[in-house]
């Protein structure tokens, strides 16, 4: 593995804090795929739903910095479909205004590219194609029932950014090349509540439980998520008597490729993944 | 002359009346998301797939209905705008393509401007709190944003069982992950006229 490739990387900060596993899981598997993932020096808030509700500036400024620290040679890719969002919309405004691409650069003694690409992890999985996958794959998943559960961002793109990039179907494909199997008719991207969930719980508890249930329904056996926050709030939230674990993406996508969690990923969960992985032979 | 019945509403009759200057508040919102709400036939499909839809007074489509009577306080004062976590479900369904989230994100906007009174105060005390983890770090640190929620809201006991079980498989970190060019971040939260 000696070709790898330079990408640029933006944790967030659900990444760095709660879903710390996600982070170490993402490292390894993207390494394994041939991806040098390079962190963004320094980097800070993407600008997040609560200060976008408080102060739209502030939001645009923060998500900038970010751009002003990346290299325009390289894609920036992020884990969080969030952080993808706001970066990509301020894009859109650094395109469609000079001015503020002009204050911008000021503010910041570095040039701004409103053209560097802003993707999601899951994008750059889609480039590399199932090939990739398939030719890095150590440990089948062994028919392990998964519902992809995409939450809002990856599935439907915000109409603010025209809806350019989703990627309805695209984590099913990648569990199915995985080795596991996926249930169909099961509720994929039904809101987990969002912010909500700390301010309301009990508006986001029906939703979560909506979701588990109807996995439940179809005999799954575990939930894979491409979004943090979605993640947390599935396990967070769900007040059934009996609840699936809930993977982060990476973290199934090491466990194929073979990667040892030794690292302590698992027993960071709420609800503890291992009897199943265990019962599946894919850990001992 | 005197009122028709019909035309009285709960808020009073004054609250009711289609304001002459209606249709500037929908062209203001209009300017505002970037969407046109002359686009809305009120077909109700955003409210059929909203998932919040119970927690808010008004549905979407009549947040929109509100905005094309120029009913500003009603707009402004709902619960509705701040319920709404922009999930885009009601876009997605949309026939016409409004884009709801954007008018919602723009309602909450001229809603703290104006300093009309939030219908739900809690849950912008949550994004106030993130805000100033945001301000003092760079980045979001989840076990002060929550301390300090639950101090504003005073509610300690909600969640302390959740709290503490997070806090045993180390999800929520004491420290906080901190931005080292401290000065970048403070100079974008200085007040407006010295950014």
């Amino acid at each position: 593995m000696s070709n790898l490739v330079d990408i640029t990387y933006f944790p967030g900060c659900a990444l760095e804090g709660s879903a710390r596993e996600a982070k170490l899981s993402l490292e390894l598997a993207a390494r394994i795929l041939g991806l040098n993932l390079i962190e963004l020096d320094d980097w800070n808030c993407c600008g997040s739903s609560s200060v976008n509700a408080l102060d739209k500036d502030i939001g645009f400024s923060l998500a900038v910095r970010n751009l002003s620290l990346a290299s325009p040679e390289r894609l920036l890719m992020t884990m969080c479909p969030l952080c993808v969002y706001y970066l990509r919309k301020a894009q859109l405004r650094l395109r469609e205004d000079p001015e503020a691409l002009r204050a911008q650069e000021q503010r910041w003694g570095r040039p701004v590219s409103p053209d560097l690409e802003v993707v999601h992890f899951m994008e750059v999985l889609v480039r590399l194609g199932p090939q990739r996958l398939q030719s890095r794959l150590a440990q089948p998943l062994q028919g392990l029932k998964a519902v992809p559960y995409y939450g809002c961002a990856t599935f439907r793109g915000a109409p603010a950014l025209s809806r350019e990039r989703y990627y309805q179907g695209e984590l099913g494909t990648v569990l199915t090349a995985l080795g596991a199997k996926v249930p169909d008719n099961v509720i994929t991207n039904l809101c987990c509540g969002s912010f909500l969930s700390t301010a309301h719980p009990e508006v986001t508890q029906p939703l979560v439980n909506k979701v588990m249930e109807s996995a439940m329904a179809r005999g799954a056996e575990c939930l894979v998520t491409s979004c943090a926050m979605c993640q947390l709030n599935l396990e967070m939230r769900c007040t059934l008597k009996e609840k699936l674990p809930i993977f982060h993406f990476s973290e199934i996508l090491a466990l194929a490729f073979g990667v040892r969690e030794d690292e302590g990923w698992f027993p960071r969960h709420l609800t503890d993944p291992r009897p199943l992985l265990r019962e599946k032979g894919l850990v001992s | 002359m005197t009122t028709s019945p019909a035309l009285q509403t709960p808020g009073g009759f004054e609250s009711g009346v289609i304001e002459i200057q209606g249709r500037s508040f929908a062209r203001e919102l209009q300017g505002l998301s970037g969407t046109n709400l002359n686009r809305c036939f009120h077909c109700q499909s955003c409210a059929a797939g909203c998932p919040f839809i119970q927690a808010m007074d008004y549905s979407p489509n009549k947040i929109i209905r509100l905005v094309q009577f120029g009913l500003r306080r009603q707009a402004l004062e709902s619960r509705a705008i701040w319920v709404c976590v922009g999930c885009s479900t009601c876009a997605a369904e949309c026939p016409n393509q409004v884009d709801l989230p954007a008018v919602m994100e723009a309602l909450r906007h001229l809603a703290l401007k104006e300093g009309v009174k939030v219908a739900a105060p809690e849950i912008l005390d949550f994004h106030r709190e993130v805000f100033s983890s945001v301000r003092r770090h760079g980045r979001t640190h989840e076990l002060g944003i929550i301390l300090r929620y639950k101090a504003r809201v005073r509610s300690w006991f909600t969640d302390l069982n959740l709290g503490l079980k997070m806090l045993a498989r180390r999800k929520l970190d004491l420290r906080a992950s901190k931005v080292k060019a401290t000065k970048e971040i403070s100079g974008i939260f200085l007040p407006q006229r010295q950014r």
